[in-house]
């Protein structure tokens, strides 16, 4: 495990200069996973955040390989190239020689929950099942932020989207979050985890973790973005402390089926603290709001009695 | 009896997609990505089985999806990797999005496109709903008559695809049913054969050349993006010069040569019916028994439709008097289908063109015979009688 100062004495793969906004938790997550890995990266983007913000012709900020086709298949183009790589290795045709077998290339898609929780669920999905090997990262930040701010199944209850404002009579997004890393569990994946970018070093740890595994392998990062969250950039990495505080954000992983809880708050802290640095849930502070913060809370305490119940358990 | 004269050569009954497969298994792919659907399925059963028996050393990846399928296709593809897949109808409308990005990436994946109906009503019998709705995705288009030409094209189809002029993708379309299920003697390629005439893919910027780092897909705005629509057009506009090169050397090779389009008793026609794939045969049929009787009539079978041979089509048609373009697919523009578009507007520079019909002909598999054939030609011969063509446009058989 590299120090902070080792890490910031590392070549950037993800180098400045982009266009993702002031206080946006993709870059950090996108230079904490590719320096992760031990070998050459081939990265692949569904549409979204990270690929408008960080290719418009002719500029790049990727020094790896880096593609993008659409919205719904990162998992699928992965899935392409990954299956390419494994042909010409076998017919000795690879256009860089792999030193050994630790010096692999490794398979990396990014993906926005968007692309991940719904439009790109099947493709996600079906790659999964096939056990390509690959790393899926979702950089979930919960909505669709490159088309404005509308609501996926990513959206916390509550929240305030373009597609499910606060009105008079509907207080925002009536429903809870899809849980995608349960999901992901479910299709027996080696290894699947939670982590934020203020943890730069579990979350470089996690992604070293699935990196080294052959196999189809997930991380969910919580991602926090001022523009839809209605929030201060220079809070982001706040937000994302205090969303694995407040337990909104669980930190584990689930490595080769034994769930294991990266981080237990000394103090759980309510969830109001977290709602209230957003604009997003600045509604639910008016009066009427209270059920709805309470019903939040009960759902994030039910949630998380379960995971302590499951910690360094097998659970599959 | 066997064929002594052609020693490297063999005859075989096969299926379409037997052939097909059996193609497929022949070039050896790096890549292919696949989902079943009928009528193409069997093309993909049988590879899977070349595969199973350690007969290629493919990278068969089953997806979830057409869309997946096409999507893998444009990975590998860009990987660096020869990528192969077969389709339907239904799954071919499904890849749609994918489609235009495989073209606009300037990737040569190869599709064999088993043409069927498209919903609603759900049907899964021959039509070219499937192929015509692709045809302005950016994908070169080759059409098949029989087993021996869709067998044929399909090496082709790689050797166009990854030519530097070209960079594109290719479908090899072929009936369903009529031509996929239907056995054929035809006349193979022996696997050496197949590998030294398409060679081996070495993509010049592959995404997996981790020393020198390419970024693929980037985002295009105004001030390029049409740009790059330019030269995609140029592109597959200079593919014909392509196409026509590759078929003489099929032909040079393997004694079968192809162009752009087929014509049979053309030359001296007076009337002429313009139609794609297995009606073709049937057409031929109707031919011989008219021109028993004397009566001069002829067929234009265009094999590319993509991008369209406009100039061979002009100068094939010249001195026919009336000609009937017969579509397996309408467009619903109201005016036609779509092959009777493209040729009526190939000939609207034609000094002394001739009259013009279209009719819609076959959708879901309906029989398309040889009485049908001649009751086209009977009526081309009244509009050559009256000058006046009645029904520009109609459905035919309903």
């Amino acid at each position: 495990m590299a120090t902070l100062k080792e890490l910031a004495g590392q070549e950037e793969l993800f180098s400045g200069g982009h266009r993702l906004c002031a206080g946006c938790g993709i870059p950090p997550i996108v230079r904490l996973v590719l320096r992760s890995a031990k070998g050459p990266v081939v990265a692949t983007t569904a549409t979204g955040c990270l690929e408008v913000g960080s290719t418009i012709y002719p500029y790049t900020s990727w020094k790896v390989p880096w593609m993008h086709s659409a919205f719904e298949n990162a998992a699928a183009t992965i899935s392409g190239i990954e299956s390419a790589y494994k042909a010409l290795k076998r017919k000795g045709r690879l256009p860089v020689k792999p030193v050994s077998d630790d010096k692999d290339t490794k398979f990396i898609a990014f993906g926005g929950d968007g692309g991940t929780y719904d439009i790109g669920l099947q493709a996600l999905s079906g790659a999964m099942e096939r056990g390509h090997n690959f790393l899926y990262v979702c950089y979930d930040n919960g909505a669709y932020m490159n088309t404005g701010i509308q609501r996926s199944s990513a959206t916390p209850l509550g929240s305030a989207t373009t597609t499910s404002p606060a009105g008079s009579v509907i207080p925002g997004k009536e429903e809870y979050r899809k849980d995608i890393t349960r999901i992901m569990v479910a299709h027996r994946s080696p290894y699947v985890a939670q982590a934020s970018p203020h943890n730069w070093k579990d979350l470089e740890k996690k992604a070293a973790r699935a990196l080294e595994i052959n196999g189809p392998t997930f991380l969910n990062v919580m991602s926090p973005c001022p523009l839809g969250w209605y929030s201060k950039p220079e809070d982001s990495i706040a937000l994302a402390k205090l969303s694995t505080d407040t337990c909104f954000w669980p930190l584990y992983e689930v490595d080769e089926g034994v769930l294991k809880i990266s981080y237990k708050p000394k103090e759980k802290k309510p969830i109001g603290d977290w709602l209230k640095l957003q604009g997003r849930f600045k509604h639910l502070f008016k009066p009427g709001g209270e059920e709805i913060i309470e019903k939040i809370q009960l759902d994030i305490d039910t949630n998380w009695e379960r995971l302590l119940d499951m910690d360094g358990k097998l659970i599959f | 009896m066997a064929d002594n004269t052609a020693s490297k050569t063999k005859n075989s009954a096969l299926t379409g997609n037997s052939a097909m497969a059996l193609a497929m298994k022949q070039i050896d792919p790096d890549v292919c990505a696949v989902y079943p659907i009928t009528p193409s399925t069997t093309v993909i059963e049988e590879f899977s089985s070349y595969v199973a028996d350690g007969a290629v050393e493919t990278e068969f990846v089953t997806v979830e999806s057409e869309h997946s399928a096409m999507s893998a296709c444009i990975g590998a593809s860009a990987a660096g990797g020869r990528a192969m897949t077969a389709t339907s109808s239904q799954g071919l409308a499904l890849m749609w999005e994918m489609l235009y990005i495989a073209s606009g990436m300037r990737l040569p994946i190869i599709m064999t496109t088993v043409n069927r109906a498209l919903a609603a009503p759900i049907n899964i019998h021959c039509d070219h709903s499937d192929s015509m709705g692709a045809r302005d995705s950016g994908w070169i288009q080759l059409y098949s008559e029989t087993v021996q030409e869709a067998y044929d094209n399909l090496f082709q189809a790689v050797k166009i695809a990854e030519d530097e002029r070209v960079l594109l993708p290719v479908m090899v379309c072929l009936d369903g049913f009529i031509t996929s299920h239907a056995i054929e003697v035809l006349s193979l390629i022996t696997d050496d054969e197949a590998k030294d005439f398409v060679g081996d893919y070495t993509a010049k910027h592959p995404l997996l050349d981790t020393d020198n780092p390419a970024s693929m897909g980037a985002l295009a705005l105004p001030d390029t993006y049409m740009d790059f629509k330019h030269v995609q057009s140029d592109a597959i506009a200079a593919s014909k010069e392509v196409v026509i090169e590759v078929g003489k050397e099929f032909g040079k090779r393997f004694g079968r040569e192809y162009g752009l389009i087929d014509t049979y008793q053309l030359e001296d026609a007076d009337v002429a019916i313009v139609i794609l794939n297995s009606a073709a045969g049937t057409t031929r049929v109707a031919i011989d028994e008219l021109r028993a009787k004397g009566l001069k009539v002829g067929l234009l079978k265009p094999r590319l439709f993509r991008p369209f041979p406009h100039a061979e089509m002009v100068e094939a048609l010249k001195g026919v008097k009336a000609v009937c373009v017969l579509d397996r697919a309408d467009s619903f523009s109201g005016f036609g289908g779509p092959l009777f578009n493209e040729v009526r507007s190939a000939l609207y520079d034609m000094e002394d063109r001739p009259k013009i019909m279209g009719r819609i002909y076959g959708l879901g598999g309906k029989d398309y015979t040889t009485e049908n054939a001649v009751a086209i030609y009977e009526a081309l011969f009244d509009v050559v009688k009256t000058g006046k063509i009645d029904t520009l446009n109609d459905y035919m058989g309903s």
